[in-house]
């Protein structure tokens, strides 16, 4: 930041004589940014992107952060008694931004549905709690905004546009040199991407998934406690939350201060779910906590044994519906049949989350029972085609016990009557 | 002498009426030749046969086959599935369409090669050319009525080349789909065609054909021909060139021969069963007109050496257009064909006939190039 | 009672065309009696009849091998759409409460036009054309 002032200084020396001569010649209106991109060079890279900045675009312009007077083309624009304090010093900035976007009465006339609320979270928040302390480096509102080419939240092109968000975070947080003095891990992003959520959103564009702000908060970002994620996970994963609240897994959770979902799933390497961490088996998460024979490891027992028997039954059921289609019978009634006794798996899996051996396996049951009929409308299928089989034989016995005997017959009349 | 048996009552009922002593007689002293070559005599009938089986399954089918876009396939697929032994109505159609296309190739063979056309019986072959190409318009037509991606793009194939034909091409091709294009129009009219047209068609020529089949009799092959033919006087002035002292070695009609013919047909009739049981027709898919044409698409088996015909032929050939010259010269073997009888004037004079030798390079070519096609890559 | 040749052959051409008779027959009769279902279509079915339903309520119904939910909504219109859920092919159902089809797997929400109003569905549900006539309700798939 000094080498900052000190550039510019240089540069504001070398351009006086120039400055008279162009700014002399510029218009009135802004002739900040006239000058600016007259001057070239760094000078000009301040202002080369403000054409699609936001507060541009809604007339605003660089007096309204910096203060001075855009109609006098002189260097006496940038008057400190005219409101000019140049280069905005680092802690010093989101106060600056907040002196508008907190004022409800004053954002109403540019979006009346803008939050305003931005500066107040940023307080609490962990980057906004360093900052206060004079932390130099710690995250303000340009550093993922971006300053002078601000661009909408809404904009693909922003930094803070859903898909963008994560890279931008990474900017800080996944650099090992910078956050080395804060003592916290920086492998965060890479264990985004390569999780469910990272891929989803990352990867497919699919922007249902939550970026790191969805969890972790935008202007308030900071590390959630414990007793918080399973209320952030609920954001989306409404059900299986709802499951895990009316399981016994609540209580003990909020005994021991456990992070709820973070237990079983992770935080930010979340892997797609398998039935291997359900059970007893060696990637069971179950066992984690619960000692063998106990309750807990039965009930996980019971939970997994129930779905394994659906799958085979299903799988089994599968086989057989298969097969009739492959040897040419039509199967449409037992396919519809196989579908739905599959949804009962889905919903046996989302169903463990009430860690309720019954409840799952009331669904695995009614899952059988559809897997059974669907094997039935299967066999019956093959037995139809089998059945063909057997009676083309009989008609096949038949004509050949009719020609057996005309070959008899006709030999029978060649031997009276030789004309043959 | 007692009562009279019903069947002698009924006889004479009918005799006092309608005299039937001659077509009795006619068919009591129908006799059929005996020799080396004999076993050819057999080909009319299996095809008669399969003609019947086609009539009989068609017209079952027709019970609960509708012939429009969107309901030509759930039709098949009902038969298929829901109906009580629909699969097999179905299945036997399809093998049976397939068989009497084959069965009236190789007696239409056999015909040629035995010289059948010779005088007296050039009419009896010209209408049998026609009955063959009819037969082949039978399975062009029918194949498009199940709807499903194989036929739809086969016709659309088949229809295309139409349009290639000098002069009438693009008009013949917009009467055959009822359009500019394949569709529902189409539909319509290749069934029409199927299930009215050419069965009217069909039993006038056929009815034609055996008519002159009974009243000529059973043609001898040229080696048993001595010199002029004779005329019978004991069969009412009827059939000529049969050599009287061929007639040991011949069998008659009844019941010999027909007995031999049941043992045929029941023989075949168990073959068209065994096919259709364990190779019944396939359902496919519903035909979409708005997807790209499958790769590999070619006509029925029946089809392919036209197909590949116009394949062997380049771009251009000199002034004219390859597709052009090659359906020109098909248009030509096929008159070439029918005018057999009348060409083919060193059988007349009972030489050795070139057309022995046209009509084997004819074979193979057609079987070479059907082999072609089908194992031409599919691209 | 040892029989003659003659009988012999006589009973089983006899027997054996009456046999062959009968199995040709057998089939065919069989054929022409129509079957019990109606003809099912790839492409349209009849999901219920009228007055089945009443009103704010739904159907599941069976469209080829894939599930389909008939509404027949509060203000008396009939609306028809797949009920594969397109998050993970679970059945979605109607909820007359929220007035809104929910898919029980995972607590996806879509309203009355398919739309995805909350939950994991990344697409909304595919509709279908509703169609009256006489007292079958007909639902076909998009001309």
């Amino acid at each position: 930041m000094q080498s900052g002032k000190r550039i510019t200084t240089h540069l504001l020396l070398l351009a006086i004589p120039c400055l008279f001569l162009f700014c002399s010649l510029a218009s009135a209106n802004d002739t900040c940014q006239e000058c600016h991109q007259a001057l070239g060079g760094d000078s000009e890279k301040l202002v080369e992107n403000f054409a699609h900045d936001v507060h541009a675009l809604r007339g605003l312009s660089c007096v309204d952060c910096h203060g001075g007077d855009p109609k006098d083309s002189e260097m006496t624009a940038m008057d400190p008694a005219k409101g000019f304090h140049g280069h905005v010093v680092r802690n010093q900035i989101p106060p600056l931004c907040g002196s508008c976007h907190s004022d409800a009465s004053y954002m109403r006339r540019f979006n009346p549905n803008i939050p305003t609320d931005q500066y107040t979270k940023y307080l609490v928040s962990q980057h906004g709690k360093l900052n206060a302390q004079g932390d130099q480096k710690v995250a303000v509102c340009t550093s993922c905004h971006g300053v002078h080419g601000i661009r909408s939240k809404t904009d693909p092109l922003s930094p803070v546009f859903l898909t963008n968000a994560p890279k931008t975070c990474s900017q800080c947080h996944a650099n090992a040199a910078y956050m080395k003095e804060y003592q916290i891990p920086t492998n965060q992003f890479e264990e985004y991407h390569q999780s469910v959520h990272g891929q989803a959103l990352l990867e497919r564009g699919d922007r249902a998934a939550p970026a790191c702000h969805s969890c972790h908060g935008s202007h308030d970002a900071s590390r959630p406690k414990s007793i918080a994620i399973g209320n952030i996970c609920a954001q989306c994963h409404a059900l299986s939350r709802d499951l895990f609240v009316h399981s016994p897994h609540k209580a003990a959770h909020d005994r021991m201060g456990l992070p709820e979902c973070e237990v079983c799933h992770g935080n930010h390497f979340i892997q797609k779910t398998t039935d291997a961490m359900l059970g007893t088996g060696n990637e069971a998460v179950c066992m984690q906590c619960h000692k063998a024979e106990s309750k807990g490891f039965q009930i996980a027992h019971a939970m997994k044994n129930s779905i394994e028997e659906l799958k085979t039954s299903l799988s089994d059921a599968e086989t057989v519906v298969l097969k009739a289609e492959h040897i040419g019978m039509n199967v449409d009634e037992a396919k519809y049949d196989l579908s739905q006794a599959k949804n009962t798996l889905t919903q046996a899996r989302a169903y463990v989350h009430s860690f309720s051996d019954q409840e799952v396996q009331s669904i695995a049951e009614k899952g059988k029972a559809i897997a059974k009929k669907a094997n039935g409308g299967g066999e019956k299928a093959i037995e139809a085609f089998q059945f063909r089989r057997k009676g083309f034989w009989i008609s096949a016995l038949i004509i050949a016990l009719l020609v057996l005997g005309l070959l008899l017959k006709i030999r029978d009349i060649e031997k009276k009557d030789p004309d043959a | 002498m007692g009562k009279p048996s019903f069947r002698e009552g009924l006889r004479s009922f009918l005799n006092a009426r309608y005299s039937l002593e001659s077509f009795s007689k006619l068919f009591k002293e129908k006799q059929v030749p005996v020799h080396r070559h004999s076993l050819w005599y057999y080909l009319g009938g299996t095809t008669l046969f399969f003609i019947i089986v086609q009539i009989a399954t068609g017209i079952l089918l027709l019970f609960y086959y509708r012939p429009t876009s969107e309901g030509a396939f759930e039709s098949v697929k009902f038969i298929m599935t829901k109906v009580e032994f629909g699969w097999l109505i179905r299945s036997v159609h399809a093998w049976s369409a397939n068989c009497v296309i084959f069965s009236a190739f190789v007696h239409l063979l056999s015909a040629f090669f035995l010289r059948a056309y010779r005088k007296p019986r050039e009419l009896t072959w010209v209408t049998g050319c026609f009955l063959f190409f009819l037969l082949l318009g039978f399975g062009f037509t029918g194949y498009l009525l199940p709807w499903n991606t194989l036929s739809y793009f086969a016709t659309k194939v088949g229809t295309e080349i139409t349009a290639k034909v000098p002069g009438v091409g693009p008009l013949l091709s917009r009467i055959l789909r009822g359009g500019d294009d394949v569709g529902d129009a189409t539909l319509a009219r290749f069934f029409s065609i199927h299930v009215a047209m050419l069965p009217l068609l069909l039993f006038f020529l056929m009815g034609i054909h055996l008519l002159m089949v009974q009243i000529q009799g059973m043609s001898w092959p040229p080696s048993f021909d001595s010199g002029e033919p004779r005329r019978s006087s004991e069969s009412g002035g009827g059939p000529p060139s049969v050599p009287e002292e061929k007639k040991n070695r011949s069998i008659p009609f009844f019941p010999n021969f027909f007995l031999r013919d049941l043992v045929v047909w029941l023989t075949i009739f168990g073959i068209i069963l065994s096919l259709s049981v364990y190779f019944p027709a396939e359902l496919g898919q519903k035909a979409d007109p708005y997807q790209p044409t499958p790769a590999g698409i070619r006509p029925e088996w029946y089809f392919l050496f036209l197909f590949q015909t116009l394949k062997f032929f380049p771009g251009h050939v000199g002034p004219f257009e390859g597709d052009l010259l090659a359906i020109v010269l098909i248009n030509l073997a096929g008159l070439g064909l029918i005018l057999t009888p009348f060409l083919d004037i060193w059988t007349k004079r009972g030489r050795f006939s070139p057309f022995l030798i046209l009509g084997l390079l004819g074979l193979l070519y057609v079987i070479a190039a059907t082999t072609m096609a089908l194992l031409a890559p599919v691209h | 009672m040892k029989l003659s040749r003659r009988k012999f052959l006589r009973l089983l051409l006899g027997g054996g065309f009456l046999a062959f008779l009968g199995s040709a027959i057998y089939p065919i009769l069989r054929y022409l009696l129509p079957p019990a279902g109606t003809e099912e279509s790839v492409s349209s079915v009849v999901a219920a009849k009228v007055g089945e339903l009443v009103p704010n309520s739904g159907k599941i119904f069976r469209f080829g091998d894939k599930p389909g939910l008939l509404i027949f909504t509060e203000k008396g219109t009939y609306k028809a759409f797949s009920a594969v859920c397109t998050h993970l092919n679970c059945t979605v159902e109607y909820q007359s409460a929220s007035q809104g089809i929910v898919c029980a797997c995972h607590n996806g929400r879509y309203d009355l036009n398919g739309r995805v109003v909350s939950g994991p569905p990344p697409k909304p549900l595919p509709e279908f054309r509703v169609t009256q006539r006489g007292q079958d309700i007909i639902v076909s798939k998009e001309a």
